[in-house]
């Protein structure tokens, strides 16, 4: 066994029991922190494919930026976890037996598993060879130029995103004073103003 | 001018029946009848001017449009004209048109229905669309166009029998009248088919050349080998005794009475019940091919001219009487069909035609005058109160008893006619023969004693029954008694003066039939080439016409001049197979035979003065001594009992057991199950699934997917 | 190259760069005062490059190494959702304005969700199939939870979201099972390794995952389970959108994915398209029965739809995909009729959906009833109605293919669910007395209802040509 294969198996077997722990996880924090542990082992399967940018940007984005903000929502909501575990409980049998009769069918096909004829040929995107190309410049490569389209699909999809959330929870508030800085700044003192020469003794 | 006269009455129930509210009842009425004597002029027009020899094989026919072209089945609309379409053009049309003209007085008031409501228009265009659909029937070039007509008067006479719709009775009857003839309707349409399947066409001018070799030719029919020509002309003889309601198939006829009685005259008396006897002359050619047929004819035909006199003895109806008188008469045309002599029968429907429609009309003015009683038992002296209706049925109870001076020209229509039929039944000779002379004999008797027991109840003796009625009875409106004037002219003289063209020598039949004919040396030689004859046997006949028609010299003559027809089959209106010669024996018949229906009339004449005139108590004793053939004849031999007994019942438990078992119980009560029980249970489970819970729903999709791929994997790896 | 590419995707980048517009426009000037404008633009746009799409191109063309079809098959798709999503958008404006909802974000959503669907019939790989669905998707998302003050509307966008991603799941894991046994996400690519007929248990695997995923989107079932509540929390014109364009966009995809990459097994996807569609047919009818609200009714009415147009794909043939898109077609025609009509429902000022509302409706409104009773008799199938025409070819097309079971069951399924479009006309004719409907009818929806309405009878004669142009877009997909 190569130490790859060593890693590899390692890394798999980390990130299914996380997995699992993600599902079965009692305190939600909890599950949230499995969930990074998760992000982490994925990590690691890409840098041992190669693709280091990839795996660095797993742990940055994911771990760093998501599973964080996951773990504020978890824990800002106010939801009786422990309520849906039990809900949940009544269907673990049933819930249970489907899994396993999927899970048979999934090792059924992983155990024939073979690649198609001409595989080879066919192949999307082969990892270029990390002495010609960098990382980064055949990521680049593929995003910018092979794949354009489907990039810029994804900025569409981002696109709608935005406008969704800002939709459905943007609200202009008609109670409320708004800061107003043009006209803060284009006041003009004369009409702003008006001097009032008041004679001592007399008042208004 | 046949276009016109054929479809005259169609545009008539058109007009009347759906823009009677448009143009007003009346003037609706008047259209219809308007358009209606417009047909009988014509048709008298086309007798009178119809030459059979101006046209080859005697007959003409004018095409009006393609009907069915399917293979070798190619049907066309036509009209054919020869001279059994001319007379029973003019017995229809005639008929029909005094109907009419009679139908404004006899349904001016009707209290079958509510007042102000509007039944006369539907009348009047029911009336028409039968005149129609009975004129398609008999101007028909093809049996389908024939067929046609023959189902279009069923459905005329469906929808007139049960006019009174709110009478149950009524109802009933039309029901009645409609299944029984499917009965025979289903033998016509099978010797129809039997026609096409042996002659590959249904077309007249070609079916009825065939007869001959029809008599050869066999096949197989309900597993026997049966002849050709037998088997057909049997199958279209039970259509006809549908029809014309011939016995064991007659029990629709006394029941149709149940329509108002116009329809009575003219349905089911004077032209559609002769339908039958019309299709039986029509189909000569094979007819006389087919000699198990034509002596199952004979047989059936002379059986109910019995049992329907014997019945007629004893009923209290009026119209019942004169129903069974029809009948009765009917036997007697079907006796001369079935002997061979096509003419005769044809002469005793053209006779029967005016004397039976006048007595029905009669009838109807004696019902009319006395507010719907039908009941003879409640008439009685009415001769003084509506004298007219007493002179006109009196003159119809003549010509059906066959008044007149035997061995002379002096007579009324029936006379001649129904004379003609006995002397023909006995010329045929042998056992059937006798059999037949004897009961048409016997009924002859039993026709004068109820015609004239008729009369007597009628209009002599002693007012009888409600006594308000009687003082209320009056004579019917011109409308009603400018049709028995007319048709008592036809009663009078119709036979008289056709009576030659009929029934005379054999010569002038064939002249007037447009059947060549020929000396009866020559008879054998001359068949070969008959077409290639056909204008010197036309340029002989004057010749022939030239003797003496009157007295008994006409008798005599006979042996020197013996004539036969000779006509191919399907030349002509009718056709007489070589060697049937009973036209020229029936003139040579004993003189007794000749006495022999004059003496059953002056026998049943004076029984029936003797029951009724004489000592009105006697028919009441008579009763009672013999009380089981009293019944027996009262219940009309309870036909109707057993047939209720070995058809209707049966019919009924069946419908009922598929309707209530089978269609009910299992086919409703599937669907009910279906539609009612489980498809609302999957209803509630689909509903119940729609918890709303979104783990539900996710679940319900990871379970789609277990199944999916359940299946995908055993299909794929089994 | 890039330039010829993108001249390909004309309609697709006038749309997005329209939709980007619109979005500044309306933001820097009066927003939610741009809506009404904003609508009828957007429809008109849509009008145009439906046209623009008709009268340009021919022949098959791909662009971006064949990520992107542009056939047949893809414009006839192309102009049925934008001409549907146009009709939508007008008829749906006056019920917009009144119930408070005309906000200048859902045109443009509206135009990004269609970008979204025209990606999806013209997609020729896994991963632009996965770009448009998701951009259709997500736009849907949000304008189902449009009224984002009722509970039933956001309710039904987190529903429809929820589920969207857990089908989006699905259909990501049968891609990458194809990609992981074929090493390609070009459908080009696929369908060599399934040439002989037979797919291995893998890619058969990675198939049922991605048919259950599309399955989803054209709510199959026993994929179905959102429809109903996502349609009835739905404002209606959404609802209305919901029923037509994004189901012709997806059972488009549906075809495309079957035909231009497993088009080599016909045999294996047949049996799995065939089960959803007498499930659908099946489940549509019965659970419809049970209905009150014609929202509801609608959305089971249109599950059962679907699986009528599955069972013209089922059949596996060119005749089968003709079948499907004339059923799709006259579909769509019907529930824009439909649906005109109920976004006109009102009672005393309130939007109602009840179907008890309906009671002797036609006594008040013959016309309108009139066009609504052709309408439920073209939804059920009834001769003469065009709808009849569909039923038809999608149950000859089984015949043709030997699949006779599915075409009894169809036929049975039809049955069943008459029942229901026949009790919305029972009540509108024979229904008891009382205070039903008494809501106006904008011209625009009127004209919708009849023209609709119009069209299920008139059609009758020709179907405008219809299959014929479906015939000719069915012939570029299956080769």
């Amino acid at each position: 066994m190569h130490i790859a294969d060593f890693t590899f198996y390692t890394f798999a077997i980390i990130l299914v029991t996380a997995a699992l722990f993600v599902v079965v996880a009692r305190n939600p924090v909890h599950s949230v922190l499995w969930l990074i542990l998760c992000f982490i082992q994925a990590a690691g399967f890409f840098v041992l494919l190669g693709a280091e940018f990839v795996a660095f940007l797993l742990v940055i984005v994911y771990v760093g930026a998501v599973a964080v903000l996951f773990l504020f929502v978890v824990m800002m909501l106010d939801v009786d976890f422990a309520e849906l575990k039990a809900e949940m409980a009544k269907y673990v049998p049933l819930a249970g037996l489907i899994g396993v009769v999927l899970m048979m069918q999934l090792v059924l096909a992983f155990g024939t598993w073979e690649f198609s004829a001409g595989v080879e040929a066919r192949l999307a995107s082969p990892t270029p060879p990390l002495d010609e190309v960098h990382n980064t410049q055949a990521l680049g490569l593929l995003l910018y130029d092979q794949y354009f389209l489907l990039f810029q699909l994804s900025g569409l999809i981002l696109l709608v995103a935005m406008i969704g959330a800002i939709l459905l929870t943007l609200r202009h508030r008609q109670d409320i004073k708004r800061q107003d800085v043009i006209a803060q700044m284009m006041r003009d003192p004369a009409k702003a103003m008006e001097l009032k020469d008041v004679k001592p003794g007399q008042g208004l | 001018m046949e276009t016109i006269l054929l479809f005259a009455p169609l545009v008539g129930a058109l007009i009347c029946g759906f823009s009677w509210r448009l143009i007003g009842e009346q003037a609706a009425c008047v259209a219809a009848t308007g358009f209606l004597f417009l047909s009988m002029l014509l048709s008298w027009i086309i007798f009178l001017t119809f030459d059979p020899g101006a046209h080859e094989n005697g007959y003409y026919s004018e095409p009006l449009f393609t009907w069915i072209a399917s293979g070798s089945l190619d049907t066309s609309w036509g009209i054919r004209i020869d001279r059994l379409t001319a007379i029973m053009l003019i017995v229809i049309t005639t008929v029909s048109a005094l109907v009419h003209l009679y139908s404004f007085g006899y349904m001016a008031h009707d209290e079958n229905f509510k007042e102000g409501e509007s039944y006369r228009p539907r009348f009047f265009a029911y009336l028409s669309f039968f005149t129609f659909t009975m004129l398609v029937l008999v101007t028909a070039d093809n049996l389908l166009q024939l067929f046609f007509g023959w189902e279009g008067v069923g459905v005329a006479s469906y929808l007139l029998i049960g006019f009174y719709y709110r009478k149950p009775s009524a109802g009933a009857a039309a029901m009645k009248a409609f299944i029984v003839n499917r009965v025979g309707d289903f033998g016509f349409l099978l010797g129809i088919f039997a026609l096409f399947w042996m002659t590959d066409s249904i077309n007249f001018d070609v079916i009825l050349a065939m007869g001959p070799e029809l008599a050869e030719m066999t096949f197989s029919f309900l597993g026997y080998e049966v002849n050709a020509a037998n088997t057909i002309a049997m199958l279209l003889f039970i259509g006809a005794m549908g029809k014309s309601a011939q016995l064991f198939l007659h029990t629709w006829l006394p029941d149709a009475m149940e329509g108002p009685t116009p329809v009575s005259a003219l349905i089911h008396a004077a032209t559609m019940v002769t339908a039958g006897v019309f299709l039986v002359c029509r189909m000569s050619p094979i007819m006389e091919y087919a000699p198990f047929a034509t002596n199952f004819i004979i047989i059936v035909g002379a059986a109910t001219a019995f049992f329907a006199a014997t019945v007629g003895l004893v009923q209290n109806d009026i119209k019942r009487v004169i129903a069974y008188s029809t009948c009765s008469q009917l036997g007697y045309m079907f006796v001369a069909a079935g002997v061979g002599v096509y003419s005769v029968a044809m002469f005793h429907l053209f006779t029967h035609a005016f004397f039976k429609a006048m007595l029905f009309l009669g009838a109807g003015s004696v019902i009319h005058a006395m507010h719907h009683e039908q009941d003879m038992r409640n008439y009685g002296g009415l001769r003084k109160k509506i004298p007219y209706t007493f002179w006109a049925m009196m003159i119809g109870t003549l010509a059906i008893t066959g008044v007149g001076i035997p061995l002379t020209y002096i007579g009324f229509a029936g006379f001649f006619s129904k004379d003609a039929v006995v002397e023909s039944a006995f010329a045929f000779g042998g056992d059937l023969g006798q059999y037949a002379f004897w009961l048409l004999v016997i009924a002859a008797a039993f026709t004068s004693f109820y015609s004239w027991r008729l009369m007597f109840l009628t209009f002599f003796g002693e007012p009888r029954g409600d006594k308000h009625t009687h003082d209320h009875a009056h004579e019917s409106p011109w409308t009603m008694l400018a049709p028995l004037g007319v048709l008592a002219l036809g009663a009078i003289f119709s036979g008289f003066i056709w009576y030659n063209s009929f029934f005379g020598h054999t010569d002038e039949v064939g002249e007037f039939f447009g059947v060549e004919y020929a000396e009866a040396g020559a008879h054998a030689a001359e068949g070969e080439h008959a077409t290639e004859d056909s204008h010197g046997a036309d340029a002989a006949a004057p010749a022939a016409e030239g003797g003496d028609h009157g007295g008994e010299a006409a008798y005599a003559e006979e042996a020197e001049h013996h004539y036969v027809l000779i006509g191919a089959p399907g030349e002509g209106a009718i056709h007489a197979a070589p060697g049937n010669d009973v036209l020229n024996e029936a003139h040579e018949v004993p003189t007794w035979v000749k006495f022999s229906p004059f003496i059953a009339m002056l026998l049943g004449l004076a029984m029936a003065i003797l029951f009724y005139l004489v000592s009105p108590r006697l028919p009441k004793v008579w009763a009672e001594t013999n009380p089981i053939l009293y019944r027996f004849l009262l219940n009309k031999w309870y036909f109707d009992e057993i047939y209720d007994a070995i058809f209707v019942r049966p019919a009924i438990a069946l419908g009922r057991l598929l309707w209530k078992g089978g269609d009910g119980k299992v086919i409703d009560g599937g669907i009910n199950g279906l539609a009612m029980g489980i498809i609302p249970f999957f209803t509630r489970l689909a509903g119940r699934a729609q918890s709303g819970y979104i783990f539900h729903y996710a679940f319900a999709m990871v379970l789609g997917i277990v199944l999916l791929i359940t299946w995908a994997t055993l299909s794929i790896g089994g | 190259m890039i330039a010829t590419d993108l001249s390909i995707l004309t309609p697709e980048i006038v749309l997005a760069i329209y939709a980007m517009i619109g979005l500044l426009a309306a933001v820097y000037t009066s927003k939610d005062g741009l809506a009404s404008t904003l609508t009828y633009v957007t429809a008109v746009l849509f009008v145009v490059m439906a046209f623009y799409i008709g009268v340009t191109g021919g022949g098959t063309r791909i662009a971006f190494g064949g990520m992107f079809v542009d056939d047949g098959f893809a414009r006839f798709a192309k102009i049925t959702i934008l001409l549907a999503a146009a009709a939508i958008l007008v008829i749906s404006h006056d019920y917009m304005e009144k119930s408070d909802l005309l906000r200048f974000e859902y045109p443009m959503l509206i135009t990004l969700a269609t970008i979204g669907m025209m990606i999806m019939v013209s997609a020729g790989d896994l991963m632009a199939l996965y770009m448009g669905l998701e951009l259709q998707s997500l736009s849907l998302y949000v304008i189902a939870s449009l009224r984002r003050d009722s509970v039933r509307s956001t309710e039904a966008g987190l529903k429809y979201f929820i589920l969207g991603a857990l089908s989006s799941g699905l259909l990501l894991y049968g891609a990458s099972l194809v990609y992981g046994y074929s090493g390609t996400t070009l459908f080009s690519g696929i369908i060599d390794t399934a040439v002989n007929g037979e797919l291995s248990i893998g890619l058969l695997l990675g198939l049922v995952f991605l048919i259950a995923g599309l399955a989803f989107k054209v709510s199959a079932a026993p994929f179905h389970m959102w429809t109903p509540d996502v349609y009835e929390g739905s404002p209606t014109p959404v609802t209305a959108f919901f029923a037509t364009a994004p189901k012709v966009a997806a059972m488009a995809l549906f075809a495309r994915v079957v035909h231009d990459a497993f088009g080599g097994a016909v045999g294996d996807w047949q049996q799995i398209v065939a089960f959803l569609a007498v499930f659908s047919m099946f489940l549509g009818a019965i659970a419809a029965i049970g209905q009150t609200d014609i929202k509801r009714l609608m959305a089971y009415s249109s599950i059962s739809h679907m699986g009528f147009a599955l069972m013209g794909l089922s059949a596996g043939t060119e005749q089968g995909v003709t079948a499907m898109l004339i059923y799709m077609a006259i579909y769509v025609t019907m529930n824009i009729g439909t649906f005109a009509f109920i976004m006109s429902m009102e009672k005393d000022g309130r939007h109602v959906t009840e179907i008890t509302a309906l009671s002797n409706f036609s006594s008040k409104e013959p016309l309108k009833a009139l066009a609504v009773l052709v309408l439920m008799f073209s939804l059920a199938g009834v001769p003469p109605m065009v709808g009849f025409f569909g039923k038809f070819a999608v149950l000859m097309a089984a015949v043709d293919a030997g699949l006779i079971w599915l075409a009894v069951a169809g036929v049975i399924a039809s049955v069943i669910g008459a029942f229901y479009y026949l009790r919305i006309v029972y009540l509108m004719y024979f229904g008891a007395e009382e205070d039903g409907l008494d809501g106006r009818m904008g011209l625009v929806p009127w004209v919708g209802l009849v023209a609709c309405a119009a069209i299920m009878v008139l059609g009758v004669f020709n179907l405008f040509g219809v299959d014929g142009l479906a015939e000719a877009a069915a012939a570029t997909l299956v080769r």
